[in-house]
């Protein structure tokens, strides 16, 4: 299987790349458009800052490139949050795949931002899922959320504030939360992206 | 809802784990690969690498230890010891670290914070403060803390919540707050002062230092009002087995991962 993770500014591309390995397969970096159109499948991770991400998308070109995919896309953390239409991170304009705004937390104060942790996915009836029983935990680090949309597929809840975990349109998923970071469910959850999608 | 995290420390000191007492009196613990596995795979949270080793040539076998350590876990960690720059972080983090954290280099230069914010976002750097009582800084009712460095052998006459506070509008991340007054001892963690800095920061606080029993992670949580707790020998040693203490947690009204 040919695995694309594609290269930018923002990735955390070698813990991808390490569960990737645990489970027995490579992938390669790259944000060469014809690498990514010819990949059986492709992961976007992500950490770091909105706009900052989407200036060097732009720039290399991937805006166009991403939202033209047909093969299965996996988005995580900002990633998945690119994937949305816009985000209140600086104001920035995303990549549009979910027709959905990224927004800020408030909460509380009792409640601290970023949510980072272990919590638990509310999961719909989805094949991303199949592999899954029970209970899911997953681990998430993010001061942003995107709200329940026609999209979502998982949700989770943190300071009173219910939100989109698992998204889902077409090729496209993201996930708000890390699966190469997950433990067993997270293992599970890329391992059925790659073998069931 | 958000678990309450358990979260063993390796110090590692040329690729093995050691332990001491009130930061000093070595034991050996064991490889340290081999025992992060073991804590990835018994329900740990996450893990924390601290890396005391003395020498600079020792720094590239660490790297080459978190390489493998990341090669084997999947469950988020953080490496610290020895950080001065954003090429050091780059490097461990490239190595496959999830965070970094900074003490000694962050009190002597606290733009360094900012700065490591800015470059690799504020989930990733976490601010280790080592905390000494002493009642030169007691205000009123509440006692004083000073904040030590350099392994807990210098002390700065900072004040531990103004230092937390200042490391959080920095743009640190999480606080990695260790009593070395209770370090080692097994006594309990030190609930007052955590709770004060928890409630002084908005980001979260992971507890350290005094760890002895299953009581001990339950006042921490509660009245210390603390978001992760971190030990390290009495895992190590068997003494509290990580599986029996999310149990027992658990059983006691406290969320954690199944």
């Amino acid at each position: 299987m040919n695995i694309a993770i594609v290269k930018y500014n923002a990735g955390n591309t070698r813990s991808v790349l390490c569960a990737l390995h645990r489970l027995g397969y490579e992938a390669e970096v790259t944000d060469d458009p014809v690498e990514l159109g010819k990949a059986d499948k492709v992961i976007f991770p992500g950490v770091g800052e909105a706009s900052t991400a989407m200036a060097y998308l732009r720039e290399k070109g991937l805006d166009t490139v991403l939202t033209s995919l047909r093969q299965p896309f996996l988005g995580i953390c900002l990633g998945m949050q690119l994937m949305c239409a816009s985000s209140e991170e600086h104001d920035t304009q995303t990549l549009g795949i979910f027709p959905i705004p990224t927004r800020k937390f408030s909460l509380s104060p009792e409640f601290k931002i970023p949510h980072m942790g272990w919590n638990t996915l509310q999961y719909q009836d989805d094949r991303l899922f199949s592999g899954l029983e029970g209970e899911a935990w997953c681990y998430f680090v993010h001061s942003y959320y995107v709200p329940l949309c026609e999209e979502t597929i998982a949700s989770t809840e943190y300071g009173g504030q219910v939100f989109s975990s698992v998204l889902h349109k077409d090729n496209y998923y993201g996930c708000q939360f890390h699966p190469e970071k997950s433990g067993d469910v997270g293992e599970q959850l890329l391992k059925t992206f790659l073998e069931e999608l | 809802m958000l678990a309450k995290r358990i979260i063993p420390c390796l110090d590692v000191r040329d690729g093995r784990t050691v332990k001491g007492v009130n930061f000093v009196n070595l034991r050996d613990a064991g490889d340290a690969v081999e025992l992060a596995q073991a804590y990835s795979r018994c329900g740990a949270d996450e893990l924390t690498f601290l890396d005391i080793t003395a020498t600079v040539e020792n720094r590239s076998t660490f790297r080459s230890l978190v390489r493998s350590i990341a090669d084997h876990i999947g469950i988020p960690f953080t490496v610290g010891g020895g950080i001065r720059n954003e090429a050091d972080v780059a490097s461990l983090l490239d190595s496959g670290a999830d965070k970094i954290s900074i003490n000694s280099q962050a009190v002597a230069k606290p733009g360094v914070i900012d700065e490591l914010a800015m470059r690799f976002g504020s989930q990733c750097v976490v601010c280790a403060i080592d905390a000494r009582r002493n009642p030169d800084f007691d205000n009123g009712a509440e006692e004083g803390w000073e904040v030590y460095v350099h392994g807990g052998r210098k002390g700065t006459g900072l004040d531990v919540i103004s230092w937390a506070k200042e490391a959080y509008s920095r743009g640190a991340g999480e606080i990695l707050l260790t009593s070395m007054e209770h370090d080692g001892v097994k006594g309990g963690f030190a609930i007052d002062l955590t709770r004060r800095v928890s409630e002084s920061v908005g980001i979260p606080v992971i507890a350290s230092g005094g760890a002895g029993t299953m009581e001990h992670f339950h006042e921490i949580f509660t009245d210390g009002k603390a978001d992760a707790a971190l030990a390290a020998s009495i895992f190590h040693f068997h003494e509290i087995d990580i599986p029996e203490l999310k149990i027992f947690l658990e059983q006691h009204g406290i969320t954690m991962r199944k």
